[in-house]
């Protein structure tokens, strides 16, 4: 009886705390000049090129990335309490974050070497916005049936069709783009997929916003018609997407960003709940408590594991599955609880803001990056099922 | 985990696979498989790990202890391993030394009254102590004159109640209707009610996590076997997406349990202590709740015939929920102290773990 699932018991080591209180000593200056909005809900999804820049200025993007690229070059660790801090903060980080966790490690890995030196000093300045061109009208979690055509021409490719659910397309410098370079195969339908750095700012691009429920426009129909991409903005092997990209997803799927998404609305369950709350209360939080505590462990020991180089894709996946649901329930498992507070409570009005706003994102937080009926997949290949 | 201690973890696991297989236990007609493995397990000083020399144990590390809790939670072996080692500690922490032989401790739940006057002689209940039948000690922390008293109690001088767990383990009720204790000592300060609490909810949610790591394995193991609908029914969607959800729960409590574990063995006894134990207890039992009845699931009828295995562990993964707090009360008093705090304070206690 071998134990397939392993977390080690890792601590964050003594420069990352130190890194922790310059990060909360920031964050203090920011709320106190109003770029960081404590009763507000939707900081954390807002873009704010004067805030990034700062973040960019203080060190804190590109942090694991060489030198000559702009980078930091420190640990994965020492970028998990930054991105931890920023998002239970609540800061507004839309503009980079993209960048900073998963397009940059994939130009670190594929990009031609100009290519480098002119993206990712921009993106550790927080001065660059990406978006990933992935899904399709017909292509969702089946990502190889994306139909969207890159064309050889002279010099470059021609891209035609149409990507969608694109966030920050609009306000995006780059895209990954996925597109269509040859037919798949009868022995392997993955085949003929290629990565592309595509330039936002090239003709034959157009945004069209799709609203979400929240109101908001992050959403975006890109269509593609005749836009030129040169060859060195080829990302990787031609026709061989499908073997790249994997090996960052277990930083992508074990952050701190996949359980902390709407932990603004447990703080604020503090507040209406007050200093001595009922049992019924204090049975709520103490579970919601644990199952953060437990969320959290789980995902730094991964963390962890990713930095001492062994490959947790099980375990990082888990943390995706558990942590988005758990996140997903937060909003409304706060709302039962705050259900008998009383109504002048001095904090319900921020509470009910915040909730009401949670309420509405939760839907996307088991969809985006890998719905869960995907990750379960990966998780029971992980056990051997398939 | 250190060298020792996995040292330490194999030499658990070589014991109880030699001596515990669960197929092999569950086919006996009597118990006479417990002593051999007893004696076994006393021999290699894993009975008494958390015991210094000085006091007769073995002088293990903290955390080769929990190793081997969780290693005995693996197999679900029905001996008071983990109860030996908890009361070994306990004695060790007033500075008694430990006697040969299994060992239980009161208390495991919060209700009890458990009272010692000067003279050592105990007054009050315990109930749901486990193995209080087949050990032969109890360690019994006790409110004294002038505070916690840690005490030793021969249990052929009281008269356990008949009783068991939802597995068949023995947890009865003790009265201690002024009995004389064997030994006695004042509790080193800190060692209270609560801290003995934390720690054996700690070490009952270790023997949960290595029980549920056994059901996933279990589980995964029957799912690649049984042939349905002419095929095995890991290659269907829905067992799959079962069987990864227990995989998430498994994954949360070897990770609350261990993480709870480790903060104890590096002595830390404050706050950080009181969320990391407190949250697995409540953690681990809702997993064990979740995971049992997807084990069950899985495995169709064939799992809930006393013939199978998987009864072994998923009894004992409801009964154990009970054990030094269940997460029910673990879970209000980790909303008090947090509700005490304040929202300001989450965060900071959140990320010092």
């Amino acid at each position: 009886m071998t134990a397939a699932i392993q977390f080690d018991q890792l601590r964050l080591p003594p420069e990352c705390e130190k890194l922790r209180d310059e990060v909360r000593a920031f964050i203090a200056e920011e709320t106190e000049g109003g770029s960081i909005k404590p009763t507000g809900a939707t900081g954390g999804d807002s873009f704010s090129r004067e805030f990034s820049r700062k973040v960019g200025a203080k060190g804190w993007l590109g942090m694991t990335w060489p030198k000559k690229y702009g980078g930091h070059e420190r640990t994965f660790l020492e970028r998990y309490v930054v991105t931890e801090e920023l998002r239970v903060a609540n800061a507004p980080t839309r503009l980079h974050f993209v960048a900073d966790r998963q397009s940059g490690p994939i130009l670190l890995k594929y990009a031609p070497e100009h290519i480098k030196m002119k993206v990712l000093p921009a993106i550790c300045r927080g001065e660059c916005c990406f978006a990933i061109g992935m899904s399709e009208p017909n292509s969702g979690s089946d990502l190889f049936a994306a139909r969207t055509k890159a064309t050889k021409t002279d010099g470059g490719w021609l891209i035609n069709g149409t990507k969608i659910w694109t966030s920050n397309a609009h306000q995006a410098d780059y895209m990954i783009g996925l597109f269509r370079t040859s037919a798949p195969t009868k022995e392997n339908r993955r085949h003929g997929l290629t990565q592309f750095l595509v330039d936002m700012k090239t003709k034959g691009i157009t945004c069209n916003p799709v609203y979400q429920i929240t109101g908001h426009h992050d959403f975006n129909e890109v269509v593609f018609e005749d836009a030129f991409v040169p060859d060195d903005h080829v990302l990787g092997e031609i026709d061989g997407a499908w073997k790249q990209a994997t090996s960052e997803l277990a930083y992508e799927r074990s952050g701190p960003e996949r359980f902390l998404e709407t932990y603004y609305v447990l703080e604020e369950l503090v507040r209406v709940l007050g200093p001595d709350p009922d049992v019924r209360g204090a049975e709520g939080l103490g579970r919601l408590v644990a199952q953060l505590h437990t969320l959290r462990r789980m995902s730094v020991s991964v963390a962890g594991m990713l930095h001492a180089g062994k490959e947790p894709v099980l375990e990082a996946a888990i943390v995706k599955d558990v942590g988005t649901i758990w996140e997903q329930r937060l909003p409304h498992r706060a709302r039962e609880l705050a259900a008998f507070s009383e109504p002048e409570a001095t904090n319900q009005i921020p509470f009910d803001k915040k909730l009401a706003y949670a309420t509405t994102i939760a839907p996307k937080l088991t969809i985006q990056g890998g719905t869960t009926e995907v990750l379960r997949g990966i998780i029971a290949r992980g056990l051997g099922l398939r | 985990m250190s060298e020792t201690s996995a040292i330490v973890a194999e030499t658990a696991a070589r014991i109880f696979e030699d001596l515990a297989d669960p197929q092999t236990v569950n086919q006996a007609k009597d118990e006479s498989w417990q002593a051999p493995l007893w004696s076994s397990l006393e021999e290699s000083g894993l009975t008494l790990a958390w015991v210094p020399d000085t006091l007769g144990g073995a002088g293990a590390s903290l955390s080769d202890g929990f190793e081997v809790v969780k290693v005995a939670g693996r197999f679900a072996a029905t001996v008071p391993l983990a109860e030996t080692l908890l009361a070994g500690w306990l004695l060790s922490e007033a500075g008694l030394s430990s006697p040969t032989g299994a060992m239980t401790v009161a208390p495991s739940r919060w209700s009890d009254e458990l009272k010692i006057d000067a003279a050592g002689v105990l007054t009050g209940k315990a109930r749901n102590v486990p193995f209080g039948k087949s050990a032969e000690h109890i360690a019994v922390l006790a409110d004294g004159p002038s505070g916690p008293v840690v005490a030793l109690v021969k249990l052929s001088d009281v008269r356990p109640s008949d009783g068991h767990n939802l597995a068949g383990d023995s947890s009865v009720e003790i009265a201690f209707d002024k009995i004389k204790a064997v030994a006695h000592a004042a509790a080193p300060a800190g060692l209270d009610r609560q801290r003995f609490m934390l720690l054996g909810a700690t070490v009952r949610a270790n023997q949960m996590a290595g029980a549920l790591e056994t059901v996933l394995a279990i589980t995964t193991r029957y799912a690649g076997e049984r042939v349905a609908f002419e095929k095995t029914i890991s290659k269907f969607q829905a067992v799959q997406h079962n069987l990864a959800r227990l995989a998430g729960e498994t994954a949360a409590a070897v990770a609350a349990a261990g993480s709870a574990a480790d903060t104890f063995a590096n002595g830390i006894l404050d706050d950080r202590f009181f969320l990391e134990a407190a949250g697995a207890k409540v953690r681990v039992s809702e997993a064990a709740t979740e995971g049992a009845s997807i084990g069950h699931q899985v495995h169709g009828a064939i799992g809930f015939t006393k013939e199978h295995i998987l009864h072994r562990f998923t009894l004992r993964l409801w009964s154990w929920r009970d054990d030094f707090g269940n997460e029910s009360d673990w879970a209000v008093r980790l909303g008090r102290m947090i509700a005490a705090k304040g929202a300001d304070e989450l965060w900071p206690l959140v990320a010092s773990r």
